[in-house]
């Protein structure tokens, strides 16, 4: 939590704002000329890593909803992606549903979905949790490639690209405005969840579930409650995938999708939404720079280049465990401390 | 008859080799409480130790073992004391995701020392059949079960008589206890991993006789869980039974079912027992209700 001191809030709707300061609001007004601005700017390859960063976002304020906030473990992501993504794909292919209609069935059903899932987060607690998802995420992914009348087993679904108002989602640039909205929405909603009494109750569970029992939170709704939103927003990322992909094969939702995702969240930091943005970048980005500098160094040195599919998976390890060890509230708490240290620049008292 | 003799060795020597993996999942999390996603790239580290000290370096058989357990132990002191240890008493999301990047790292390592492709050397068990009656049986792995099984012995006998075993067994019950009592954590945790690594290193070390030395080895490593639930997280006894069991229940699925269906049947177990025995057979009953 940055600190605040020297903020005065004498109106209301001040105290209650999300932004409330002016360094704030400059801030995310900045971020968001450059969203608008980076499109026009930048080349395909960009754009569809932005794509990607965009996706992740969601899935990733989805996993920390259920694993930052409520603190239930999953490592079912990858599943609840693949439901997101078969579902949607699977009713436009076979019912004929618009697009969008079919995105949002399948959010309903992977919240479902993660609803059932959910329900032996009643009798097991932590590491058995973890546990269970696991078996889930077997299960599922077991599902996908040998229930073949509905999956199609091994062989990849093909779909339409979406269109939007006309315009057909089909380029990484048409797709980077759809996907920004959703990325976007889901931060507001995340961000203005944990200001409800729903979104409190999360908290309350996370941090002591018995305190939170005793001061009237019910945990069987709120737990519940916790995996169908978490799971809601998974379904859309898995979704987005299939319809930014046009293209659905099992690969993309194995349980190294969930590591990925809880890696996300980790590096970014448990329990914050900006901290879900930040991982997704961090964990987008990190593999596409190693395969660039790689490629740098193809010509002057191949050896090393040779060693590049490695460097890639070493240093998502590496990554994640020197964050868990120096700084295990993650990027978001860095990027705190350095807002907390011009937030009273020249006068911090903090650092010598 | 002969399918089913057949089957059933296969899926013991298969069981053992999960209870050799699941034998040092447990000795971590009873002594610290840690649950370990690194154990399948452990037991992969050791197949591949066995085969640089063997077929790399030339070493005869029984050197080319006590060679390989040794260097499995030191890697696994250097883990501990480098990445385990800071996170003493951090909360089991970090545990978790820091074995997991433990795993990442360890398999990296080994693809960019020894390449992706599948080795082959010739293993110390004999090669060949033995014949039992009409049935024929792979010598590797009717030899492989009583390896196991004396491997699993000698731990359980180190937990019951030796002093770090009892110290091992206190800790786990009662940290606070057995510090007061003079027992050092930090060794005791050292010890746990060295010995998870010693067991993953011989379970390596068949299993790269049996099938060979190549990166998927690795993917034992989840099947580890099912076993360890099943047999209670922490029961040496537990995980033998439990490898036994789910060994089996892959091989006679796969067998009599269909081939597909044995990747998925451990975990339906899994979440079989979850449901309704969450300690296991032989695990301590303290599951927290919530």
């Amino acid at each position: 939590m940055s600190f605040e001191c020297g903020v005065f809030h004498t109106r209301y709707e001040s105290d209650m704002g999300l932004r409330p300061r002016p360094l704030q609001r400059i801030r995310l007004a900045v971020f968001a000329a450059f969203v608008l601005v980076f499109p026009f700017l930048a080349g395909p390859y960009w754009l569809d890593l932005a794509n990607q960063v965009a996706i992740a976002t969601v899935g990733a304020i989805g996993l920390n909803i259920l694993v930052g906030y409520t603190g239930q473990i999953s490592l079912g992501q990858g599943a609840f992606m693949a439901i997101g993504a078969y579902t949607a794909g699977l009713l436009t292919l076979n019912l004929g549903l618009p697009w969008g209609v079919s995105i949002a069935v399948a959010c309903v059903v992977t919240s479902l979905a993660g609803t059932f899932f959910g329900l032996p987060s009643l009798r097991l607690k932590g590491l058995y949790l973890a546990i269970a998802t696991l078996a889930a995420q077997e299960i599922v992914e077991w599902g996908m490639t040998h229930w073949t009348a509905v999956t199609g087993g091994t062989e990849a679904i093909v779909l339409p690209a979406p269109s939007l108002f006309g315009v057909r989602l089909n380029t990484s640039f048409s797709f980077y405005w759809f996907g920004v909205l959703m990325a976007a929405g889901t931060a507001l909603f995340a961000a203005n969840l944990f200001r409800t009494r729903m979104g409190r109750a999360f908290v309350a569970v996370r941090d002591q579930d018995i305190a939170a029992s005793v001061i009237g939170v019910n945990l069987f709704r709120t737990k519940l409650l916790a995996f169908a939103t978490s799971s809601f927003f998974v379904g859309l990322a898995g979704a987005m995938i299939a319809y930014y992909r046009t293209i659905i094969t099992w690969e993309r939702f194995t349980l190294e999708t969930s590591i990925v995702y809880l890696a996300m969240i980790i590096v970014g930091g448990l329990g914050s939404i900006r901290g879900s943005f930040f991982g997704a970048v961090l964990i987008t980005l990190l593999p596409a720079m190693i395969t660039n500098t790689g490629r740098a160094l193809q010509d002057t040195a191949p050896v090393v280049a040779n060693l590049l599919p490695y460097a890639q998976q070493a240093v998502f390890g590496v990554v994640i465990i020197l964050f868990l060890i120096f700084e295990p509230k993650g990027l978001s708490k860095l990027w705190g401390n350095v807002k907390d240290y011009f937030h009273v620049w020249p006068f911090a008292y903090r650092r010598g | 008859m002969d399918v089913f003799l057949q089957l059933t060795v296969s899926g013991l020597s298969t069981g053992m080799i999960y209870a050799l993996a699941a034998a040092g999942f447990v000795v971590i999390y009873k002594a610290s409480d840690v649950i370990n996603f690194a154990q399948g790239d452990l037991l992969l580290f050791g197949t591949y130790l066995v085969f640089f000290a063997v077929a790399q370096t030339g070493l005869p058989w029984s050197l080319g073992i006590v060679v390989t357990v040794l260097l499995a132990v030191a890697v696994a002191l250097v883990i501990e004391r480098l990445v385990l240890r800071p996170l003493i008493g951090e909360p089991v999301i970090s545990m978790i995701m820091v074995t997991i990047g433990l795993s990442s790292v360890l398999r990296a390592a080994v693809n960019a020392i020894w390449g992706p492709a599948p080795r082959s050397f010739e293993s110390f068990l004999p090669a060949g059949d033995v014949a039992l009656g009409p049935v024929m049986l792979s010598t590797g792995r009717l030899l492989s079960i009583p390896i196991a099984l004396a491997v699993l012995a000698a731990l359980w006998l180190f937990f019951r008589h030796t002093r770090d075993g009892i110290a091992m067994r206190a800790i786990a019950d009662d940290q606070q206890a057995a510090l007061s009592m003079g027992i050092s954590i930090p060794r005791v945790f050292g010890i746990a991993w060295g010995l998870a690594a010693a067991s993953a290193a011989i379970g390596g070390i068949m299993l790269a006789g049996i099938v060979g030395v190549s990166p998927n080895v690795a993917s034992i490593g989840l099947r580890v869980f099912p076993v360890v639930i099943l047999g209670g997280l922490d029961s040496i006894r537990g995980a033998v039974i439990g490898g036994a069991i789910i060994g089996l229940l892959e091989v006679y699925t796969g067998g009599y079912v269909g081939r597909g269906l044995s990747l998925v049947v451990p975990y339906v177990v899994l979440v079989l027992v979850l449901m309704v025995r969450p300690y296991g057979l032989f695990g301590k009953e303290i599951i927290e209700r919530v």
